[in-house]
């Protein structure tokens, strides 16, 4: 009886392990190969640094580059503002269509990108927006409102709106309330709805596809055109940099949360 | 009067918190309304023209874009293509992502419990194309998958996989996995440790345990899961054009094709409408089901 528990358990690691090996696996080949002097990814391996070095002088993927990275930045700082305050509102007030204005969400995260982006392409064309950076930012924003919203309200649910009567009471204005009662409390709900603005903007590639012009496009958009052109070492190397990157931010977010919950 | 009371607020009807609301709802919603809502109306609206009015042609109101979907069985087909593919996806998520996530809340414990955890859930935060280009690297003939393999195994195998629809199915897998291993981890630790051993110990079977109570209790993670992973990967494009090559023509690549090599955009816009209706029935499926979970 026992015996059978412990070789289920047993089993039962072996197939996270298996899986593990399954997600990361090639990821590693293809980290391994960005060092490969071979563009055809010859075996046996002969270790270089040329393809990151040749990356260092692609003006084209470094532009791409700044262009997500300036994007994602914008992006996050909008998003999260104008999320925040409609989170305040959905809390703090009660009148009539909210719960439509909830439900209207959802349409923007469940319906795919690829209806969002072409309809956004179509209508951003039709009204003279045109295409460009500025109607990325546009989309970009849009997508990760919702986002924000939810993780906002969600830890807007944990705060007690008696707190702001408390201080109301001690004659504070609402401003005051505001700045130094509900939103110190709600700051870890607001960093986290931040980083999943960043995120959905930095990954963003179908939308930002469709909204990209020739001179100004995202990195994403970029490496996919390479992609379709013929493989290239180089964006073995790009695509290497931003695995290491963004999984290495997302480990120091874990282990920031991690401490900033036990306190 | 800013320091009126909350009571007295609530007590002067609803209809007068809206003015308080309006400034902090109205730059989110505005914004919302021009960069989502207004342009799925416009694609609705241009998916009944025979030109973009922009283009400086002539245009009128037609069906035909619609009828083009019902005559030619060409689309009709991609669209079924899709939704196998879809289907596929998500069932190989389900296989792998529901033990991984039962061993994650119910036998792993502590510190490995959150390292483990954090590994499935990392490779979701980094770039989904860049991982399906990874793929597209380890897949080829040749390689190093193959090679290893070959070294390992006593026997020859051949994985030169890539440009195959196996190929598309392991990107898409690789993707989306991580969602089904969250949303059946949430479910699967709010089940309370006891009631397992109570049916245990009432002499129910590991199997019996499984199917009658595991299940159902997490059937919402499941549904959720499903639901996140079959929505995207029918209008998936991008995986089966860097995985598929020549297999990889589906629903979502000839979308994608309309608005960017043929540009013909009012047919896009159809065929994006009738992926958004498809869409919408699928999640209103799913919602009786969400709904009671929530």
């Amino acid at each position: 009886m026992m015996g059978t528990t412990r070789l289920l358990e047993l089993l039962g690691r072996a197939f996270v392990g298996l899986m593990l090996a399954f997600l990361y696996l090639p990821i590693f080949i293809m980290a391994l190969m960005s060092f490969n002097a071979s563009p055809f990814y010859q075996l046996p391996m002969d270790w270089t640094t040329s393809w990151y070095e040749a990356l260092a002088r692609n003006s084209g993927l470094i532009d791409a580059t700044w262009n997500s990275l300036r994007i994602a930045v914008l992006t996050t700082v909008i998003a999260t503002i104008l999320g925040t305050a409609a989170s305040l509102a959905l809390r703090r007030y009660v009148f009539p269509g909210k719960r439509l204005l909830r439900a209207l969400l959802f349409p923007p995260i469940a319906i795919p990108w690829l209806i969002t982006g072409t309809a956004m392409l179509i209508f951003f064309f039709g009204v003279g927006i045109g295409r460009g950076l500025h109607a990325i930012v546009l989309g970009h924003v849009a997508l990760a409102l919702p986002y924000v919203i939810v993780v906002v309200s969600a830890r807007l649910e944990t705060f007690a709106p008696e707190y702001e009567e408390a201080a109301r009471s001690l004659g504070a204005t609402q401003w005051q309330v505001t700045t130094r009662v509900t939103l110190p409390w709600i700051a870890p709900g607001v960093v986290a709805g931040a980083l999943f603005a960043f995120a959905v903007s930095f990954d963003q590639f179908v939308v930002s596809y469709f909204l990209s012009t020739p001179g100004e496009a995202t990195l994403p958009v970029e490496i996919y055109a390479a992609i379709r052109k013929g493989f290239t070492p180089e964006i073995n190397a790009v695509s290497t940099i931003i695995m290491t990157v963004s999984m290495g931010s997302m480990l120091l977010a874990a282990r920031f949360f991690r401490f900033g919950g036990e306190k | 009067m800013p320091q009126t009371d909350v009571s007295q607020r609530a007590s002067t009807g609803p209809r007068s918190q809206w003015r308080p609301a309006l400034p902090l709802l109205l730059p989110a919603y505005l914004w919302l309304t021009v960069a989502i809502f207004l342009p799925l109306s416009a694609m609705a609206f241009f998916s009944f023209m025979t030109e973009l009015p922009l283009s400086g042609k002539p245009w009128a109101f037609t069906l035909a874009n619609y009828a083009a979907f019902f005559e030619k069985s060409f689309y009709a087909v991609l669209l079924r293509d899709s939704l196998r593919l879809a289907l596929e996806v998500t069932l190989w998520c389900a296989l792998l992502g529901f033990p991984c996530a039962y061993v994650l809340a119910k036998i792993l414990k502590g510190r490995s419990r959150e390292a483990i955890f954090l590994l499935v859930i990392l490779p979701f935060w980094s770039n989904g194309l860049v991982r399906v280009f990874s793929w597209a690297i380890a897949l080829r003939g040749n390689g190093l998958l193959d090679r290893t393999l070959n070294a390992i195994l006593p026997f020859q195998v051949n994985v030169d996989l890539m440009f195959s629809y196996p190929a598309i199915v392991i990107g898409l897998v690789h993707s989306y996995l991580p969602y089904m291993v969250l949303t059946c981890y949430l479910t699967l630790q709010a089940i309370d440790d006891s009631l397992i051993e109570a049916a245990r110990s009432l002499g129910a079977s590991r199997f019996t345990v499984l199917r009658r109570l595991i299940i159902p209790l997490s059937l919402p993670g499941l549904v959720a899961g499903s639901v996140l992973i079959f929505v995207p990967v029918v209008g998936s494009f991008m995986e089966p054009r860097i995985l598929g090559g020549r297999a990889g023509t589906f629903y979502g690549t000839v979308i994608e094709d309309q608005f960017v090599a043929v540009f013909n955009w009012p047919l896009g816009a159809a065929l994006s409408f009738i992926l958004l209706a498809v869409v919408l029935i699928i999640l209103g499926a799913a919602s009786p089901i969400l709904k009671r979970a929530a």
